[in-house]
């Protein structure tokens, strides 16, 4: 490996493990700004960085952090991520957040969001309720007003006003680190052996705590330098896709073991808010309707948005199809309902199409990887064998 | 075991309820799939269309001890260990034949109408279900949460124009009929009476003795309300027969009626948060019973329409009404609203406990609910207890633990009382 790559990786990989958030910290006192924070999945960042303030994605502790006060507000059945959000709080790492949001992704985040106000009743707290009706006159016209209530929230937060080329200006970022991470899926589809998994992971991650200007360069420069480690080759292993990982985000040692294990991965829902919009979004006319017609017409299909065709299984088809998989890796957290409910309806549109799959589950803190690479080395050699 | 004490009340149910499922096996309607929270009750029936509510359908198959077969029925199909029972419930039961309460086989849905409120598992339910079905309609109703504490106008038109856009044209397609606002309107005017005396019956549990059970008794009250019934004339006059047969009770200074006999003394008086179990329900109810407790509010009965703050469906605004209504459903509360209801419960209701029922199946209900109980002692100084059950799943009923908990935590409130003299 190339001296500059492991520097880049070895940059990634700290701010993807460090859960004082000192990227964050540096950054607000470098420009004075606010920052806010929020869980997965989306929200629109653009209207956080318009406002001059750091969207900062908070996806739990990991497996960095020991539980100690976030177990005593959920019970056994509830997933990792919110006990150890709570944690996060209540051990003040998260004093530096001005704001938090909260999107719609399950009851566990929504009702997540009163308890943070409840617990935290000084600092702005917000549920972000994206629209499940995708008509541009109705749902369109409710989302259009939470994003205008939104922006008067963030103007108010950090006393500026925000103008429409303030937000044109932060769509135009964000649509070029999108566009980075674009460019970066589709070139790990093409050669997954040049950007594996384990390495874009952390480059995602990096995400969560950068500018998305500094996000997208440090995106560029990987793109550009991976590829020149000449000990990077195509080895005999399956391609996979991996599904649903899109809230709890696994331990990294999770995905280096599916790697180890003889998996491809050439596309995956970690991290799914950096490219939920799917295109750019334009910069001319009305910068909030033309973010409400992306998020309604130009966004991800996953667990917890309502697919009104009712075809929930055909993105996945889509992108074995379009990546050349051989077989699927659904990989949920223990107690995520979105995923979990359904994974059955995914499984029969598979056995229908006859695409292999296998499926396990994990937690955010996962430590032992040795059955999971037992399943997925099986997986991975059942399918070059007898495909 | 003692044989049930029936009221007329209870008797008029139970014909109403098994009407309903001859209807519906009689196969000359078109149904309609829909769910508690947010069900459009009158607007579908204003098209001649009739409701099946799949929870209710679970919750029947619990206390008919049902629901641990077509739980493991759903599990070896595939369906996670982990998630919400009442799903894994019905599914079992459509693959063992779809046999509703009164063993009938149940019809196919015509319409799945999905009133997404307060509980995001509902969404993927119906996709699941349509899925097992094929070809069946789906109308999507989005209600968004109440996070503020209160109904914003966006949300309200929001919910209304799906209803212009979505729903209405969808049972219209359904139904071959016009959308006909008269009839609609008269049938709020219908529920609004019977909200009326729901209401009356649920506060009449702030009397000393409480001629109600507002929990276990409750969930059979919210029954005709909360299901098929509300905005017919059979609804208006269950609830005027129970009202009276209420009034009776708390005239005569009576306690209500449990299924072990009449409550003779009342010992404690609780307010109860979360849904009960249904696979041992008459043992969990006897578990009350035994101790001289009785639940004088919870807001379980409140999960298909909260009617005691003042809301009642009106026929004036009639659409901007039935948004209202969604808007309001208990779960799709924000947890501090919740809190503050729960708070005025136990004061209003002069209650000396608060027993939270955590289900494994309900995130809606349950995350959060440890918070809960911490700042409702800190508010009101009455302590609380929390015990954790399931809804249908039988694996999740430990009578034992429940026991010993309820127990001890009754021997506490004696203790405290004892101090306090």
């Amino acid at each position: 490996m190339t001296e500059s790559l492991t520097q880049l990786l070895t940059r990634a990989k700290v701010l993807s493990d460090d859960i004082d958030f000192t990227a964050v910290r540096d950054w607000k006192q470098r420009t004075g700004g606010k920052a806010v924070g929020h869980m997965p999945i989306y929200v629109p960042r653009e209207l956080i960085h318009a406002a001059g303030m750091l969207p900062v994605g908070i996806v739990g502790g990991g497996d960095k952090l020991e539980i100690i006060r976030g177990d005593a507000f959920f019970q056994s059945y509830i997933c990792r991520i919110p006990r150890s959000t709570i944690e996060l709080a209540l051990s003040h790492r998260l004093d530096l957040l001005d704001g938090m949001l909260f999107p719609s992704i399950c009851d566990v985040i929504r009702n997540l969001s009163g308890m943070w106000s409840m617990l935290f009743p000084d600092r702005y707290v917000r549920y972000v309720d994206v629209p499940q009706n995708f008509e541009s006159d109705v749902g369109g016209a409710y989302w259009s007003h939470e994003l205008r209530m939104l922006l008067r929230d963030f103007g108010r937060l950090s006393d500026r006003e925000v103008t429409d080329d303030d937000l044109r200006n932060s769509i135009a970022v964000y649509n070029e680190n999108r566009a980075a991470i674009r460019a970066l899926y589709r070139a790990r589809s093409a050669r997954p052996w040049v950007y594996p998994l384990s390495e874009i992971y952390l480059i995602l991650r990096a995400g969560n705590v950068l500018p998305p200007e500094e996000h997208t360069a440090m995106v560029r420069d990987y793109l550009e330098l991976a590829p020149l480690d000449a000990s990077r080759r195509d080895q005999d292993r399956s391609r996979v896709v991996l599904v649903g990982m899109f809230c709890e985000q696994p331990p990294h040692g999770l995905v280096v073991t599916l790697e180890r294990a003889g998996c491809w991965v050439v596309d995956d829902d970690l991290l799914l808010g950096l490219r939920w919009l799917l295109h750019d979004v334009p910069l001319a006319g009305d910068p909030i309707e033309n973010l409400v017609d992306g998020f309604l017409t130009q966004s991800v299909s996953t667990a917890s948005k309502y697919a009104p065709d009712g075809n929930r299984a055909q993105w996945l088809l889509d992108s074995v199809r379009r990546n050349h998989a051989e077989g699927v890796v659904f990989c949920a957290p223990s107690f995520c309902d979105p995923a979990l409910l359904e994974q059955p309806m995914l499984v029969k549109a598979l056995d229908a199409h006859r695409v292999p799959h296998t499926e396990f589950k994990y937690s955010e803190d996962t430590g032992q990887f040795a059955v999971i690479r037992e399943q997925a080395g099986t997986f991975s050699d059942s399918i070059r064998l007898w495909s | 075991m003692v044989a049930t004490q029936k009221e007329p009340s209870m008797l008029l149910q139970k014909q109403l309820i098994a009407s309903h499922y001859d209807r519906l096996a009689e196969g000359r309607q078109k149904v309609v799939y829909t769910f508690v929270p947010g069900n459009l009750n009158e607007l579908v029936r204003s098209f001649d269309l009739l409701p099946v509510l799949p929870e209710i359908n679970a919750l029947q198959s619990g206390m008919r001890k049902l629901s641990g077969e077509y739980i493991a029925e759903a599990e070896k199909q595939g369906h996670s260990e982990d998630v919400c029972t009442y799903v894994k419930c019905d599914i079992g039961m459509l693959k063992k034949g779809n046999l509703g309460p009164t063993g009938k086989p149940l019809p196919k849905p015509d319409l799945l109408l999905l009133s997404y409120t307060g509980c995001f598992t509902f969404m993927k339910w119906f996709e699941l279900l349509r899925s097992e079905y094929g070809d069946v309609p789906v109308a999507m109703l989005h209600v968004p949460y109440q996070s503020n504490g209160r109904i914003e106008p966006h949300q309200r038109e929001y919910v209304v124009e799906q209803l212009r856009n979505e729903v209405i044209p969808k049972l219209e397609r359904v139904s071959g009929k016009r959308f006909d606002i008269h009839r609609l309107r008269e049938m709020l005017a219908l529920s609004a009476r019977a909200e009326d005396d729901l209401v009356w019956v649920l506060e009449s549990a702030k009397n000393t003795p409480s001629p109600i059970d507002a929990y276990f008794g409750g969930v059979y009250y919210i029954g005709p309300i909360f299901s098929a019934f509300r905005g017919t004339p059979e609804a208006v006059d269950y609830y005027r027969l129970l009202r009276e047969e209420v009034a009776a009770r708390l005239a005569a200074g009576e306690g209500p009626i449990t299924p072990e006999g009449p409550l003779r003394r009342e010992k404690y008086r609780l307010v109860v948060e979360g849904p009960p179990n249904w696979t041992s329900f008459r043992e969990f109810w006897r578990m009350f019973y035994d101790e001289d407790a009785v639940v004088v509010a919870s807001t379980y009965t409140k999960v298909g329409g909260l009617y005691d703050g003042g809301f009642r469906h009106d026929p004036r605004r009639p659409l901007e009404t039935l948004a209202d209504y969604c808007l309001g459903c208990y779960t799709n509360l924000s947890l501090p609203a919740r809190v503050d209801l729960l708070e005025r419960y136990i004061r209003d209701y002069n209650a000396d406990g608060l027993l939270i029922n955590s289900v494994k199946s309900c995130n809606s209900f349950s995350v959060g609910q440890l918070l809960m109980l911490r700042q409702l002692e800190e508010r009101t100084g009455v302590p609380g207890a929390f015990i954790e059950s399931d809804l249908v799943d039988p694996r999740y009923f430990s009578a034992a633990n429940i026991k010993n908990r309820l127990e001890s935590y009754l021997q506490m409130l004696d203790q405290r009382r004892g101090a306090a003299a």
